[in-house]
């Protein structure tokens, strides 16, 4: 067993504890990790472009960012913070907590692409959770401001992840259909995908502690600024 | 018939404007950065298809400019980019036109479904509309450009202050946007050198004999932990399986194989949302909402994915067993 090709992981680590720029600390994990596991540099090289334009995909998200851009220019975000002082019941947490709802059982209807950090999270949900935050909390800071944001980007990913594996069509289930078929067990996607609820339920019911919470420290801390002036 | 490609062009070409933009303002670091991710993305089918015929050239070609943009990435300094209308003049507009902004916002999810569910039934004269593959992207790609279309004419904008505000937050961005096809790379060059295999069998050297309950803990943090390091958890998912799943969990200790496979795979997930390989759920939204700290988004999910770790193995460990 070689074990040299294991420095790779090293020098990801190191570089991201360092917080060095993450793209050369990348590039330099493949190249040490290829090298050490005995590539031929020409092989290596190879191996690296085709694996980088073959999940060009991934920068689909760039094509949001006109439209985005435009409807932002254009006061996108104002309106939908002066919509959500507007709107006395629509608390930070159910703002989220409903959002967090939406996308989990779109993603268990396969609808993983319709949300996303940059379709809905930086136009819709982050200005108006700082809308709603600020209605708790008058005078919020940049950290404040930073941590609706993060904690709405947080609901997005948590929402996505636990909704995705119910589907029984996408990568997950098939995936782990495909590795027992390999090996001599057959199994129903049905039966797969079912397991997953549990895990679906329990990430609601844990994230939405969690967004409650935090906007009962809010709450607090708001009390506080109020007493303590 | 609509096909990714497309998207894929549509990308390219909106790279290739970026670097253009940026030539134009000397920002020459900036302009190589953007103009050979652009050439890389318009070139990707090309590439693909010259590696399946045996020609390598093509490949290592772009392996050489992803080291390039290597190098390029450390000169580009996170702009903090100045807005183009003052917030007086946003907010008058959001006055002006209230709720009819949300409709190109909105259309993009909107679109995106409609193609998803129903694209496949979609045909102009006998020839379907969509490509069956990749077909969710193909529409949201669709959706972008409608909902650009829908924003210049609710906004009373020409398109092209559309394609000027959206390089604006691409530069915002910057190399951010990158990771994900970097991170997906290295986990392809983790694989093909034995990176899995190999913490594969120094997870098994540390494996406790006849405790199927230590044993399962091991699958579960195993599952978490190089999901951290791949930043997948279906690279992760078969290493493990094959190491500790299938061979001892299965078929010594008889453990329920689709609740093995569901909810180890779940455990996987956790870490998705712990590390920032998972640059495109972690580190992009953070440069997408302009969080100071890259790992914000992180730090705001991680006691979550700890207590959803938790309740997915206690349910695991006593479901898996019976």
């Amino acid at each position: 067993m070689n074990y040299w090709p294991l420095l790779g992981v090293a020098v990801i680590v190191i570089g991201f504890a360092l917080r060095l720029n993450a793209v050369p600390v990348v590039v330099c994990a493949a190249l040490v990790s290829g090298l050490l596991a005995g590539m031929h540099p020409a092989d290596l090289l190879a191996l690296l472009g085709k694996s980088f334009v073959s999940s060009r995909m991934l920068l689909l998200f760039v094509l949001v960012l006109p439209a985005i851009g435009l409807l932002e220019h254009a006061g996108l975000r104002e309106h939908a913070q002066r919509w959500m002082e507007q709107l006395r019941g629509l608390t930070l947490a159910r703002l989220l907590i409903g959002y967090l709802l939406v996308r989990e059982l779109l993603a268990m209807l396969g609808l993983t692409g319709v949300a996303g950090a940059a379709q809905t999270v930086r136009p819709l949900l982050a200005p108006m959770g700082e809308a709603a935050a600020e209605k708790i909390k008058p005078d919020l800071t940049r950290e404040d401001r930073e941590q609706v944001r993060a904690v709405a980007a947080a609901t997005d990913n948590i929402g996505r992840f636990f909704g995705e594996d119910v589907f029984i069509a996408l990568g997950a289930v098939l995936l782990i259909q495909d590795f027992y078929a390999r090996h001599g067990i057959q199994l129903t996607p049905l039966s797969i995908a079912l397991w997953s609820l549990p895990t679906a339920i329990a990430a609601f019911v844990i994230q939405s502690v969690r967004v409650w919470l935090f906007q009962r420290r809010l709450r607090r801390q708001a009390a506080q600024q109020k007493s303590g002036v | 018939m609509l096909r990714v490609e497309y998207a894929y062009w549509l990308i390219a070409a909106f790279l290739l404007y970026t670097a253009w933009r940026n030539l134009r303002e000397r920002q020459h670091a900036r302009a190589a950065f953007w103009l050979l991710l652009g050439l890389l993305v318009a070139g990707g089918d090309a590439v693909l298809a010259r590696e399946k015929v045996g020609d390598p050239l093509p490949a290592q070609l772009a392996g050489g400019a992803v080291i390039a943009l290597a190098v390029l990435a450390p000169s580009l300094k996170r702009r903090a980019h100045p807005e183009t209308a003052s917030a007086e003049q946003r907010l008058a507009s959001a006055v002006r036109l209230g709720h009819r902004l949300f409709v190109p916002a909105l259309l993009i999810p909107l679109v995106t479904m409609l193609v998803a569910l129903f694209g496949a039934h979609l045909s102009i004269g006998g020839h379907p509309l969509f490509a069956t593959s990749q077909m969710t992207l193909t529409g949201l790609a669709l959706a972008c450009v409608i909902a650009l279309f829908a924003a210049a004419r609710i906004a009373r904008a020409p398109l092209r202050q559309g394609l000027f505000e959206g390089r604006r937050l691409l530069d915002a961005i910057g190399w951010a946007a990158l990771l994900p096809l970097l991170l997906a790379a290295l986990g392809q060059v983790f694989t093909q050198s034995g990176v899995g295999t190999a913490i594969a069998s120094i997870a098994n050297t540390m494996l406790p004999e006849g405790n199927a309950l230590l044993c399962l803990l091991v699958f579960a943090l195993g599952m978490v932990l190089f999901t951290m390091i791949m930043g997948n958890a279906f690279a992760a998912f078969p290493v493990m399986m094959a190491g500790i799943g299938l061979p001892l969990l299965v078929q010594r200790y008889g453990a329920h194989p689709a609740i093995l496979g569901s909810m180890g795979m779940l455990c996987g997930y956790c870490g998705t949302l712990l590390t920032p390989m998972a640059a495109d759920y972690n580190l992009v939204p953070a440069a997408l909402l302009e969080l100071r700290n890259p790992y914000g988004v992180i730090r705001a999910q991680a006691w979550s994915a700890a207590w959803i770790f938790i309740a997915t193995f206690v349910a695991m460990w006593a479901l898996v067993f019976r």
